[in-house]
């Protein structure tokens, strides 16, 4: 991986994605404060999303990027601060919250399918149960994307009959079964064989030039690199810094992005 | 440079399979293993022949009275003679045909359970968990419907043992599912009157459960108020057991990651539907052994209801061996009672195992 990137190779990237990002915000987060005990996890986070844009979080483990965007769907639950997503505050209002989780779709570093349940079964329970989705429907809808995976073959496995890549393809597949208008990527390759990491980030390459609006904790920064409108550096609970890409990989303003970078480049 | 080729696959060396190889691997491995194998047979040829002979080849199986016990094997003349006692207890004869239905029900519901492919089994098997019981209460006890009015102390043998294990069973499991939910519940009234409910049931020894049920209980209800001895044993045991299902419904619930319940959370699900859909399903699938552990102890605990005047199956038996014109028939009475119990623990466990092999879905490490 090559330590500095030029401006035409993002931009030809870019080029080819044609993202056009809305003005309208999505996601907005003001001073978002969490604790683990007396441990301040968050601290003062900030952050708005436009629809359209394709954010990737990086920074050292246990700097709060994966409890951000689990606040954003509250798997975790933020103390202070507000968060909006879709015009919905997240506050303790049940209804707010299964809305909320209607609209954002998540995807796990560990993939957590249902193992009792085919490949299908998977992708069709939650429209069915949630969204109250006909069955038919719901089935050709996620054999549509199952295809767009890649995978339509496997349908009727299950998933401890496939391999990681595949497992992690499914579970895109079944956040988008539910059709958010947000993804949350909470480093979905960390736990995947080098040779199956690609095919994953082929995928959501796709799903980026679909226009859709992402949220991605990974360290992948070559895909940072190519698809994202903004990389946001994390540390000890804190936003440390935020730019476009070009900027952020090849001028890094803040002493602490310029080591991280520098490790995490380096081999 | 040097072409990589990949080899062929091919079949395991001959000493290694086969019945040779079998016998080889299994029984003749090593000089412990030849010992073990000669020490086996000795016991099968020294046993077996006499069992068998005392068990069928002498025994006797027709007459009516123990004149009939002449060969000097076993005397099933005993249990022949006695098997309606043994199966129906006290209940009037003209009546029979009531439970013989009960049983038929019981069969018509059970036996498609045990076949791969019958269509709907599933909902035959919902019935047996809900319409079965309403409907064989019914039958069995009668008083409405033109059904003469049959006592529940007049219920007895293996249909009484059945009554007890059945509503056990079908109480047990739902009960123990909510209270193992409810003990890990995040509310906290929820959580302690569920942990409360558990460990004092646990707590105490079934024999005093019924003893509670059926001399303790009616002391504290008021004057006039009583209802069935046998009911009330029901919902002793029914209560005790619920408490031992919930802790190990709960050690399937523990064993469910984390990631799980998230994923289920992140599509929208909410905690019923999760629990119900994904959690449940994955955790009681875990627990399929505890369960039926538990189900067979249960159905063996039946047995004490003895203490508090029920006669059921291995009641039937003790009561026929001490009568007069019976002599030492302890042996084939106790035979036969160990044998049913047998004949359903062990239906039960292989059930289980088939359960576990169907709901197999290749993602155990």
């Amino acid at each position: 991986m090559s330590e500095t990137v030029t401006e035409d190779e993002i931009r030809s990237h870019h080029d080819h994605l044609g993202h056009e990002v809305g003005r309208d915000v999505v996601i907005q987060i003001e001073q978002m404060n969490k604790w683990y005990g007396d441990f301040h996890v968050l601290r003062d986070v900030d952050l708005t999303v436009h629809r359209g844009e394709r954010i990737v979080i990086c920074g050292p483990s246990g700097s709060g990027k994966s409890t951000t965007i689990r606040c954003i769907n509250r798997l975790e639950e933020h103390q202070q601060g507000r968060i909006l997503v879709d015009g919905v505050e997240l506050n303790n209002d049940v209804k707010n919250i299964e809305a909320i989780r209607r609209e954002v779709g998540m995807v796990f570093q560990h993939f957590n399918l249902f193992p009792h349940l085919t490949v299908l079964e998977n992708c069709v329970l939650a429209p069915i149960w949630v969204r109250k989705e006909p069955r038919k429907e719901a089935e050709e809808r996620a054999m549509q994307l199952l295809e767009r995976v890649k995978i339509p073959d496997q349908a009727k496995k299950y998933p401890g009959q496939l391999s990681g890549g595949q497992q992690q393809r499914v579970a895109i597949a079944r956040s988008l079964c539910m059709q958010p208008k947000i993804m949350l990527f909470d480093e979905p390759t960390s736990a995947l064989d080098p040779e199956m990491i690609k095919e994953v980030l082929d995928t959501m390459v796709t799903l980026a030039e679909e226009g859709m609006t992402m949220l991605c904790v990974t360290h992948e920064m070559g895909f940072a690199k190519t698809v994202a409108d903004r990389v946001i550096f994390m540390d000890r609970g804190q936003i440390v810094e935020e730019n476009e890409p070009h900027a952020f990989f090849n001028t890094p303003q803040n002493e602490r992005t310029k080591l991280f970078l520098s490790q995490i480049l380096a081999h | 440079m040097a072409v990589f080729e990949l080899k062929e696959a091919l079949p395991p060396p001959a000493r290694s399979a086969g019945a040779t190889g079998w016998i080889r691997a299994n029984l003749l491995s090593s000089p412990l293993n030849i010992a073990l194998t000669l020490l086996g047979a000795y016991l099968i040829l020294t046993f077996l022949p006499p069992l068998l002979d005392w068990a069928i080849f002498s025994a006797d199986f027709t007459g009516e009275t123990q004149d009939a016990c002449v060969s000097g094997g076993a005397c099933w003349t005993f249990i022949t003679n006695r098997l309606p006692f043994f199966t129906y207890g006290f209940y009037p004869e003209p009546e029979r045909w009531r439970v013989n239905i009960g049983f038929l029900l019981l069969a018509a519901v059970m036996i498609p359970q045990f076949i791969e492919k019958i269509p709907g089994k599933q909902w035959i098997g919902l019935f047996g968990l809900t319409g079965l019981p309403i409907l064989v209460a019914i039958l069995l006890s009668g008083g409405i419907f033109g059904l003469e009015s049959v006592p529940t102390d007049k219920w007895g043998g293996l249909m009484l043992t059945l009554v007890l294990a059945f509503v056990g069973i079908v109480g047990a499991l739902p009960i123990g599912v909510v209270l193992a939910l409810g003990r890990r519940s995040q509310m906290p009234i929820v959580r302690i009157v569920c942990t409360t409910f558990i460990e004092l049931w646990r707590g105490v020894p079934l024999i005093s459960v019924l003893f509670m049920a059926s001399v303790m209980l009616p002391l504290f209800l008021p004057e006039g108020v009583s209802f069935d001895k046998l009911l009330r044993a029901l919902i002793g045991i029914t209560m005790f057991q619920s408490a031992y299902m919930a802790e190990v419904i709960r050690g399937g619930l523990q064993a469910i990651p984390r990631g799980q319940y998230e994923a289920a959370s992140a599509l929208g699900l909410g905690y019923w539907r999760s629990m119900g859909l994904i959690i449940l399903p994955q955790a009681l699938k875990l627990v399929i052994p505890g369960i039926v552990n538990t189900f067979i102890s249960l159905f063996k605990d039946t047995t004490l209801v003895l203490i508090i005047g029920l006669f059921d199956i291995l009641q039937t038996v003790n009561s026929s061996i001490v009568d007069p014109s019976w002599n030492n028939v302890a042996t084939e009475g106790y035979v036969f009672a160990a044998f049913s119990f047998w004949v359903f623990c062990f239906s039960m466990s292989r059930y289980s195992q088939a359960l576990e092999r169907k709901l197999h879905t290749g993602h155990k490490r």
